[in-house]
């Protein structure tokens, strides 16, 4: 087991899999001749030629559409969103045509498809490019999500999700692109639909997902100081998402917080709590709290930022409330 | 009103670059065409049964009717081969039924029935049929534009040397996805022709009241494009252009737009009651019938006399109508049929 870059895991995860099937290919904004804005496709044009990294124009809605047509035909097109902020200008070819067409063909059609890119707040990029849209696409029936925290999960889940027969989503987060990470040597893959329980505990469980997940770690070692131990779960997968693993914790710690970077009206959290009070009501010893992003666009500053996306401070806060 | 220009049987009108010449496109034999003339006369049959059925209310939701269109899918499908990818927009019951969907399957679709061509999930807006590389059927315009792209890219990776005709009514000419496609295709060499269906108005939005440039073939100019605006209402015109736009696509991997003038007798959908335009503009249109053009041809060359003509009609007539009574009999889809299809 070695530590790798986030990125690097991106990076040999689409590696390996264009080697291991010619129908597999990349395209998107800079993935070429730049490496990728975020150097997640670095040294893949040299490797596969033109024909399979190709550099797209800016032009999201036509290239989305593209991948998705070729992927009706047959081939698995990797469609980079340089950030899934720009995925909204694609909106219609996914929620659509990348979801529904399967559906509205009588299954006649399947669509091995991967869109996967950047997403998040918390680098001063503002409103239009922070956006975490994971709950937003977990809504249309046909898709599947994913949201990778560590190296591992980032190369395991996309080499899942480029062999899935159906469109999935990997959204990945910048500020994870640097972050170093054990990753199994050899062929790793992580397979959808599974959560992974980052430690046992029980006092609480906490159910995070991506870069937060990070961000509980850290709060985590003030609560070990504490005194609380919590269960702490990384959903990995959005969509479908692990329900008998988040309701076993919760049947077992009887508390529960949920942190994530989505917004607080309809967010993942929104949809956890909702399923949790559902399912393990006679369990739960304490109201369900949330602590996700704000209801405000993101903005600039990063004095008001840091405030706009979950933080250790906010965190704890939380687990305080839910354990008293 | 403005007045709409009626065919002349020019063919070509105009294009942005010089017409390649391939020389001509391989004679159709006797049988082929009239299998063609089959198509439209059915497709035209269909429709007329459609337009009742909608009237009676055994079909819900929206429903375009290809009345007066028929050459041109006819014409454009009879210039390339069944290996060749097609998709159009929402207006795709012809399309459907000359790429191999039977009326049965049609119908029984139409009707939300368990045995329609998408098992009742997708209606009239989306008919597939993949086996005959018929790939829908999209109900939102232009959104098929960038898909068709993605088809015709893929048979290019893979090697195929195969064309891919996307069609998009004329209201799908503003729409950004279009405009993408457009650039991405000449750009990146994708063997797509874009056939623009120019019946003249975006549901009632005239050409004119939705377009700065009404000549829409021109859009291709922009892009560096071979764009050709043609007319319409006879087959034989329309196949021999579609196959040159098809055979420089092939071998040299170069698009096109391909803007074909024709008209359409019925509204919109079947909610349109039509006021934009006048009673007269349509009969004056009925004069230029495809259907009727293709069948006096047929007869005037002497291949097919009359008689037997009459019994191939006869015969689709009662097709058509053992297919609507076969789908009225079928059963709906079970409740358990909502879940399935959505993943593979």
């Amino acid at each position: 087991m070695s530590k790798i870059a986030y990125r690097d895991a991106v990076r040999d995860a689409m590696s390996e899999e264009m080697a291991r099937d010619s129908r597999v290919f990349l395209i998107g904004e800079e993935v070429a001749q730049y490496n990728g804005a975020y150097k997640c496709s670095k040294g893949l044009l040299d490797k596969f030629g033109p024909d399979r990294v190709i550099d797209s124009p800016i032009s999201e809605a036509g290239f989305a559409g593209l991948a998705i047509g070729a992927a009706m035909y047959g081939l698995r097109p990797i469609a980079e969103f340089m950030t899934f902020s720009f995925s909204f200008v694609a909106f219609d070819q996914i929620v659509n045509n990348a979801a529904q067409i399967r559906y509205m063909s009588g299954g006649q059609i399947k669509i091995p498809l991967v869109f996967r890119g950047n997403s998040g707040g918390g680098h001063q990029i503002g409103a239009t490019h922070s956006h975490a849209p994971e709950a937003i696409y977990s809504s249309f029936p046909g898709l599947k999500v994913v949201v990778p925290a560590f190296a591992a999960d980032a190369k395991g889940l996309l080499k899942s999700a480029i062999r899935d027969d159906n469109p999935v989503l990997v959204i990945e987060n910048e500020a994870l692109y640097g972050r170093e990470s054990e990753v199994p040597e050899g062929e790793y893959l992580t397979p959808i639909g599974k959560a992974n329980v980052l430690q046992p505990g029980t006092d609480l469980t906490i159910v995070t997902h991506g870069r937060s997940c990070w961000t509980v770690l850290e709060a985590n070692q003030e609560l070990l100081k504490m005194g609380i131990r919590a269960e702490i779960i990384d959903l990995r997968s959005i969509k479908p998402l692990d329900w008998p693993t988040v309701f076993a914790s919760v049947r077992k710690t009887h508390r529960l917080v949920c942190v994530d970077e989505t917004k607080p009206f309809a967010g993942v959290s929104s949809q956890v709590a909702a399923e949790v009070q559902r399912a393990c009501f006679d369990h739960l010893d304490a109201p369900i709290l949330r602590v996700t992003s704000v209801e405000a666009p993101m903005p600039f500053s990063s004095a008001l930022e840091d405030e706009c996306i979950p933080n250790v401070a906010r965190i704890i806060e939380a687990v305080k409330q839910v354990v008293a | 009103m403005t007045q709409k220009p009626l065919p002349t049987g020019a063919g070509i009108l105009a294009t942005t670059l010089p017409m390649p010449d391939y020389g001509k496109a391989p004679e159709l034999s006797r049988d082929d065409r009239l299998e063609w003339y089959r198509l439209m006369y059915l497709t035209r049959k269909f429709e007329e049964r459609t337009y009742q059925s909608y009237q009676t209310g055994l079909i819900g939701g929206f429903c375009h009717l290809y009345n007066g269109q028929e050459a041109v899918a006819a014409g454009t499908f009879a210039a390339i081969t069944e290996a060749d990818p097609v998709i159009t927009a929402y207006r795709d019951h012809a399309h459907g039924l000359m790429r191999g969907i039977r009326p049965g399957p049609a119908f029984a679709e139409l009707y939300g029935r368990a045995t329609g061509i998408v098992k009742g999930k997708g209606g009239s807006m989306h008919y597939f049929n993949v086996d005959k590389q018929m790939w829908g059927g999209h109900g939102i315009v232009g959104g098929q534009t960038a898909l068709g792209l993605g088809l015709a890219f893929a048979t290019k990776y893979l090697g195929e040397q195969r064309v891919c005709f996307c069609y998009m009514g004329d209201g799908a000419v503003n729409q950004g996805a279009f405009h993408e496609s457009l650039n991405l295709a000449q750009l990146m060499k994708i063997p797509v022709i874009y056939v623009i269906e120019n019946n003249m108005y975006s549901m009632g939005t005239a050409v004119e009241r939705h377009s700065a440039p009404v000549e829409l073939y021109k859009r291709a100019s922009g892009y560096d494009m071979l764009g050709v605006r043609a007319e319409a209402q006879d087959f034989d015109q329309v196949r021999e252009i579609a196959w040159t736009l098809a055979e420089r696509a092939r071998k040299e991997n170069l698009p096109a737009i391909l803007e074909l003038m024709t008209y359409r007798y019925r509204g919109h959908s079947m909610s349109d009651p039509q006021y934009y335009r006048s009673k007269d503009e349509v009969e004056e249109y009925r004069k230029f019938d495809p259907v009727e053009i293709l069948r006096n041809r047929i007869l005037s060359e002497g291949t097919v006399n009359e008689k037997d003509l009459e019994a191939l009609e006869d015969k689709v007539r009662k097709e058509v109508q053992e297919a609507h009574e076969w789908a009225l009999a079928s059963p709906y889809p079970s409740q358990s049929e909502i879940y399935t299809d959505i993943y593979a």
